[in-house]
């Protein structure tokens, strides 16, 4: 099939407000009628449950943290991209714009991200106005910082807590609707299915984490906000619960899942330590802004890093990519950190690490002022390696990080199914192949306050308010699936735990499916997935009872998902010969190690359909027509 | 490093809950305090016991899900560090280590470490926001905020609400939390205009939830991971001071 994403034609800064002009509306008496359904209170699901509410729809919102004040866009780090232009550096729409298809490497749909970068500016102001104590300069104006892949400084932030700030004004405003009443919040559930009545999605089917109770929840219309799924790779810098089990079961009822193998390997995370690692860190990208990275030029060189003298220094990243230097894009930083790593010149235990040294940064502007931009950061990487990076450089490491890929949506956010949307980190999004750094705040931000609004009035129109109850067959034989895979997850008293098995798949997809790939890892990975699939249902133990809080259950679910979902990534990069932004397949380079596109062949957003456990999914393409790019080979050098 | 752990096990909220031993054995110093628990209860799980039940999520010090009270301290003893940040290397080998929940009138117990912090929430939903609607705002640089309320508001802004305060406070009192709110929004121009509502609202609410009242001992900032003030509870009173002036003088010209 081939896949429309129904942009509006006309002049790409027209087209938001042709579409704005173009949908319906639903009246003010009439939107109190309707029941939105939202699965996430990270910035998507928040921002979207508190403007849904407060133009008058009923909202009911499910996370599974005991507050929706706790998702995980609560730990991004280091700021929110807008096209302010504050700074007067040359930023615009456009600029902002262009390098966000530019560093997705052109695989990403131009219409999605003008709109995008159209309404940044409008987010910052929003932000503002809930209170985000954003930094500012002495003269009261906000600040502004550089991150990857521009050359503009367009970058917000609230010290190194912008995610967190962010949210909390998200929530606030949620707070505001709770206590109007028309916002229903439901910690500790987690969605376990999504309910489809006549092809159109019109519930979800939940399991309350307290008492373990199964219940069903019928809406007009639910939308996805359940972030990115970079766990299925078992370490990741993403929250423990962070999962795909929301998206996967939408895609087993029907709704295509686009682009699962774009998955962004972070350049700069604390290196593993140990076996027992349960997640890794991620050290913020602004700190590339004054941080340089590099390794010793010669092979095996265990001198402390201080005694390395400059000249025996090999500063990779300014040496390959000298216009962006330290802050290349991420993908690109990644690889080439993997690479001087494999050459042998890593540094730390195993080799695998390189520094990232601020020894210039403080000399230049004292340790006061460093401290003053990157403290919290500091103190975070001091409390994990006791090492205190104003005396000696931070080393630093790859680690899978965030989702480009997710749930395939239109121009509105609505997935192929009717009725069900898809925001923030969980769909397949604004950024290609590849997301710059304080994109995704931005995006998440971008669906919850300003799209959505629209998008959804569009649908709910055309739709009987309450047509489906929770009382229809559909919702009981949701029900009694879900109920049935939970008792069969505790009947099966294997002798293995959920995490050994979880650590198993991350190796597998870290080792074969990971930041370069080729078709024979990811064949390889194809049969291992698989049988490990087979180990889990047979030997996997899940103690205790489905009828009581049972976090060993809440994993064996999300683990069992990603257990399918692997595969489902393995098929999507094994299918897309090229290398594009952070899909890198070796046999697909240019001579110097760059990634080698194919447009002819791959300019398009690959949608996977389910077809039945185990069975190869279907691939359905939607062409990605460029009116205003011109399609150019990626360079930051 | 070997340890010798006691760990509050409670089935259910109505259950009576008690200490258990539990041996955590090659202990590695670079693996964190969760870390630790996470090697116990997989031990336990293999052995068909079940696990032990605690909070967590980011595992970075900002979500504010993790909530142990370790050898007597919320969040234990290391300064300024959530218990899922604070490392084993801060232990010695034969330490034995007492884990329990966060106890506060208004926490019930839900599960062993686990507990409801919901009254929490409902003060923040009592007035914890400024009443703008989405879109139709000036412009960010419209009004300057000075760097000085700036930096302020972000330092009270700070707070994860994990709750540490509330559980090391003898009388298990919200007031740290509810200041730090105050404060971040008040210190604001944007959240000036509702100030005086805002502290009556939240201060009400907090007062309705089970929590008791502040007596001073500043309990709370020595447990605070984020290093939250007392000065706030401070303002907190004064924009209280000065609500119930406003609201005299409304009463009197009336
Ligand atoms: C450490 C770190 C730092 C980052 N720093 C930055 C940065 O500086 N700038 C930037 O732009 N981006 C950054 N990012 C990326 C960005 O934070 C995320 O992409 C973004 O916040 C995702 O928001 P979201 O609302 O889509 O999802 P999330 O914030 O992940 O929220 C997901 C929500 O869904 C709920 N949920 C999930 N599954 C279920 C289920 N099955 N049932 C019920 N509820 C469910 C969760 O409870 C949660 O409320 C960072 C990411 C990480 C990990
Ligand atoms: S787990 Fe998030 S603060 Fe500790």
């Amino acid at each position: 099939m081939i896949l429309d994403g129904k942009c509006p034609s006309g002049p790409l800064s027209e087209k938001w407000e042709k579409r704005l002009h173009e949908m319906r509306l639903v009246g003010p008496a009439n939107k109190r009628k309707f029941t939105v359904i939202v699965v996430g209170a990270g910035l998507a699901g928040t921002s979207a449950s508190a403007t849904l509410a407060e133009l008058g729809y009923k909202v009911e919102v499910f996370c599974y943290q005991d507050s929706p004040r706790r998702g995980h866009s609560i730990s991004a780090q280091g700021g929110i991209n807008a096209a302010k232009n504050y700074p007067n550096d040359g930023d615009s729409v456009y600029r902002l714009f262009y390098d966000t298809v530019k560093g997705g490497d052109f695989r990403s749909r131009e219409a999605n991200v003008y709109r995008l970068a159209a309404v940044s500016s409008n987010i910052i102001d929003q932000c503002v106005a809930q209170g985000v104590p954003f930094a500012r300069d002495y003269a009261g104006y906000l600040e502004n910082r550089s991150f990857g892949g521009a050359l503009v400084s367009r970058t917000f932030y609230a010290r190194g807590q912008t995610g967190q700030q962010l949210l909390l004004g998200a929530y606030s405003a949620l707070c505001r609707q709770i206590k109007a009443g028309s916002v229903r919040v439901h910690p500790r559930t987690e969605m376990l299915d999504l309910v489809v009545v006549d092809g159109e999605a019109k519930g979800i089917t939940t399991r309350n984490l307290i008492t373990g109770e199964i219940a069903s929840y019928a809406g007009d219309a639910v939308c996805l906000c359940s972030g990115g799924y970079s766990n299925v790779y078992c370490l990741s810098t993403n929250a423990m619960g962070s999962n795909v089990t929301a998206t996967y079961r939408a895609f087993k009822k029907g709704a295509f899942f686009a682009n699962p193998c774009f998955n962004q390997i972070h350049p700069t995370c604390i290196p593993v330590t140990g076996e027992h690692q349960s997640k890794l860190t991620l050290m913020s990208e602004s700190l590339r802004n004054d941080g340089r990275v590099w390794v010793p030029g010669k092979k095996g060189d265990k001198r402390p890093p201080k005694e390395v003298p400059e000249a025996e220094r090999d500063y990779f990243l300014e040496r390959k990519y000298p216009s962006y230097g330290n802050l290349s894009a991420r993908d690109v930083a990644s690889r080439a950190t993997k690479e001087v790593c494999d050459e042998g010149l890593g540094v730390g235990p195993g080799g695998r690490g390189v520094y990232l040294d601020f020894a210039d940064a403080i000399s230049r502007l004292g340790e006061e002022k460093v401290r003053e931009r990157y403290g919290n950061l500091f103190e975070m990487y001091e409390k994990i390696t006791a090492e205190d990076a104003y005396k000696q450089p931070m080393r630093i490491y790859p680690a899978p990080h965030y989702a480009m890929g997710g749930l395939w949506v239109d121009y509105n956010l609505q997935s192929n199914i009717p009725g069900l949307f898809v925001l923030g980190e969980a769909n397949f999004s604004d950024h290609g192949a590849n997301r710059l750094g304080a994109s995704a705040l931005m995006q998440g931000l971008a669906d919850g306050y300003f799209i959505i609004p629209y998008t959804i009035a569009d649908y709910l129109a055309a739709t009987t308010p309450g047509k489906v109850k929770a009382d229809h067959a559909e919702f009981g034989k949701s029900r009694e699936d879900v109920d049935g895979r939970t008792r069969k997850l505790i009947s099966l008293k294997g002798s293995k735990t959920v995490n050994e098995l979880h650590r198993e798949l991350g190796k597998i997809m870290w080792e074969y499916v990971g930041m370069s790939r080729s078709a024979e890892s990811l064949r390889k990975a194809l049969k291992l997935i698989p049988e490990l699939r087979a180990e889990f249902w047979e030997n996997v133990r899940v103690p205790g009872s489905g009828a009581e809080l049972n976090q060993e259950l809440e994993k064996a679910g999300r683990v069992a998902d990603f257990l399918e979902f692997g595969e489902l990534i393995a098929y999507d990069a094994l299918h897309r010969n090229e290398s594009c932004g952070a899909h890198f397949r070796e046999e697909f380079q240019t001579p110097d190690g760059e990634a080698r596109r194919d447009d002819e062949k791959f300019c398009y957003v690959a949608a996977w359909e389910f077809k039945g456990e185990g069975g190869e999914p279907e691939l359905h393409k939607e062409p990605l027509v460029f009116e205003t790019v011109r399609l150019a080979t990626r360079s930051y050098k | 490093m070997n340890l010798t752990l006691y760990i509050w096990r409670q089935k259910g909220p109505d259950e009576t809950g008690k200490m258990e031993r539990h041996d955590a054995r090659d202990v590695s110093r670079d693996m964190s305090f969760l870390e630790m628990l996470d090697v116990v209860n997989e031990g336990l799980v293999k052995n068909g016991k079940e696990p032990v039940a605690f909070d967590h999520d980011c595992r970075e010090g900002i979500c504010g899900m993790c909530s142990l009270v370790v050898n007597g301290v919320p969040h234990g003893r290391k300064e300024k560090t959530t218990v899922c940040q604070l490392h084993m290397r801060h232990f010695k080998d034969g330490d034995a280590i007492y884990i329990e929940p966060w106890r506060a009138r208004a926490f019930p117990v839900i599960k062993d470490l686990i507990v409801d912090r919901s009254a929490m929430e409902r003060i923040m939903y009592s007035g914890g926001y400024i009443s703008v609607h989405t879109g139709g705002v000036p412009d960010g640089n419209a009004v300057l905020i000075s760097k000085e309320d700036a930096e302020t508001a972000m330092d009270a802004a700070e707070c994860i609400g994990c709750g540490a305060c509330i559980a090391a406070c003898p009388n298990g009192s919200a007031m740290l939390f509810t200041a730090a709110k105050v404060s971040h929004l008040a210190t604001l121009p944007q959240g000036r205009i509702e100030a005086a509502v805002r502290v009556c609202a939240m201060t009400e609410a907090m007062a309705g939830q089970g929590f008791g009242n502040c007596s001073n001992h500043y309990e709370c900032e020595a447990v605070c991971p984020k290093g939250i003030s007392v000065k706030f509870i401070a303002k907190l009173n004064r924009e209280f001071m000065r609500a119930a002036f406003i609201k005299w003088k409304r009463e009197r010209n009336d």
